[in-house]
């Protein structure tokens, strides 16, 4: 992996770093590179409330907060920013506001590779708005001046119209640190994956290949 | 949260915000990933929060779930698939319908303060 001046990642959600990006963050991290990780929300739109529920609707996004900041202290983030959007709204955001936003966090934090979702191939909403305005962000800086910008994606038509991912990072070094940062976000992974503890626990092979391997496709500026 | 078992008791909270400006969160949701798990399912849902309105009178019906429905002014407010109620720590009513796997799908939430 490169070795980055600064490593900007911007999510919508809290966990969305968890997943896909958070053995590339530690990585980043144990190189000595500064990262800085803006979540645009708490994820106040959250459903898993449990059954019996631990919590409701008011609750939640104050748990999710203390989710996100374990989960960015387990895999080193020290910058972590929580912007005070609000879940399942950022499409319908001003884009100019939104995008200048963005560009202002990019020129104080002078990152030379960011990471978001790919806009259009990102499934949900909110993750297809963060992209688009951080596409929207870079493109306002001469090219010359660009960070590198990597995105993730996984719509069901991704691998069909963008080809496969350019970047796979193997980042079984840094396993246990992405675990720990799943796990710090109890309130969602317990449900989503109900099983993923027993199978991490087992080494399950289709699960070790998913979980060790992060993949990122770059963006290429018309 | 725990499950309606006595519907009384929420008919009392909802007599209690009748008559006086109330702010409203009302829900509907699929989930942001129903059609990428199930590209067959149509997903739809609705949002309002902090909607300031005044009801007349209120009414929860059915047998679980249930349904609550408030009769404003020009119009009406309702939800139904309620299963879960609890007066929080701020004297607000929250209800929520949550599917078989503990997934929120309906909430309505009635407070005399703006929510946050």
């Amino acid at each position: 992996m490169e070795k980055e001046r600064h490593l900007l990642v911007v999510f919508p959600h809290p966990d969305d770093e968890a997943f896909g990006v958070s053995g590339t963050i530690a990585t980043h991290v144990q190189n000595g590179t500064p990262v800085t990780y803006a979540c645009l929300t708490l994820g106040e739109m959250g459903r898993n409330m449990g059954n019996p529920p631990f919590t409701n609707r008011e609750n939640l996004p104050k748990i999710r907060k203390e989710e996100l900041k374990a989960a960015a202290s387990a895999i080193g983030i020290q910058d972590l920013r929580m912007l005070g959007y609000r879940d399942k709204t950022v499409e319908f955001e001003d884009d100019e506001k939104l995008a200048n936003a963005m560009l202002s966090l990019i020129n104080e934090v002078n990152p030379s590779l960011v990471i978001t979702f790919y806009p259009g191939y990102s499934v949900h909403p909110d993750h297809d708005a963060t992209g688009a305005a951080v596409v929207r962000a870079i493109e306002k800086i001469p090219a010359a001046q660009r960070p590198k910008l990597h995105c993730v994606a996984f719509s069901n038509n991704c691998v069909e119209e963008l080809g496969e991912a350019d970047i796979v990072h193997n980042i079984t070094a840094v396993a246990d640190k992405k675990l720990a940062a799943i796990q710090a976000h109890r309130s969602q992974t317990e449900q989503m994956f109900g099983d993923v503890t027993e199978k991490l626990k087992n080494q399950d092979p289709q699960m070790m290949v998913w979980i060790n391997n992060e993949r990122f496709w770059t963006y290429k500026f018309e | 949260m725990e499950p309606i078992k006595n519907h009384l008791q929420v008919q009392e909270a909802i007599n209690r915000y009748a008559n006086q400006d109330v702010y409203i969160h009302l829900e509907t949701t699929n989930g942001a990933y129903a059609s990428h798990h199930d590209q067959t399912f149509f997903s739809a849902g609705a949002y309002i929060r902090n909607a300031l309105v005044r009801y007349e009178h209120g009414k929860i019906t059915g047998t679980d779930p249930y349904r609550v429905g408030l009769k404003i002014n020009l119009g009406w407010i309702y939800a139904e698939g309620l299963t879960h109620f609890e007066i929080d720590e701020e004297d607000r009513l929250l209800l929520a319908g949550h599917d078989n796997k503990g997934k929120l799908a309906v909430a309505l939430e009635i407070s005399t303060t703006p929510f946050e």
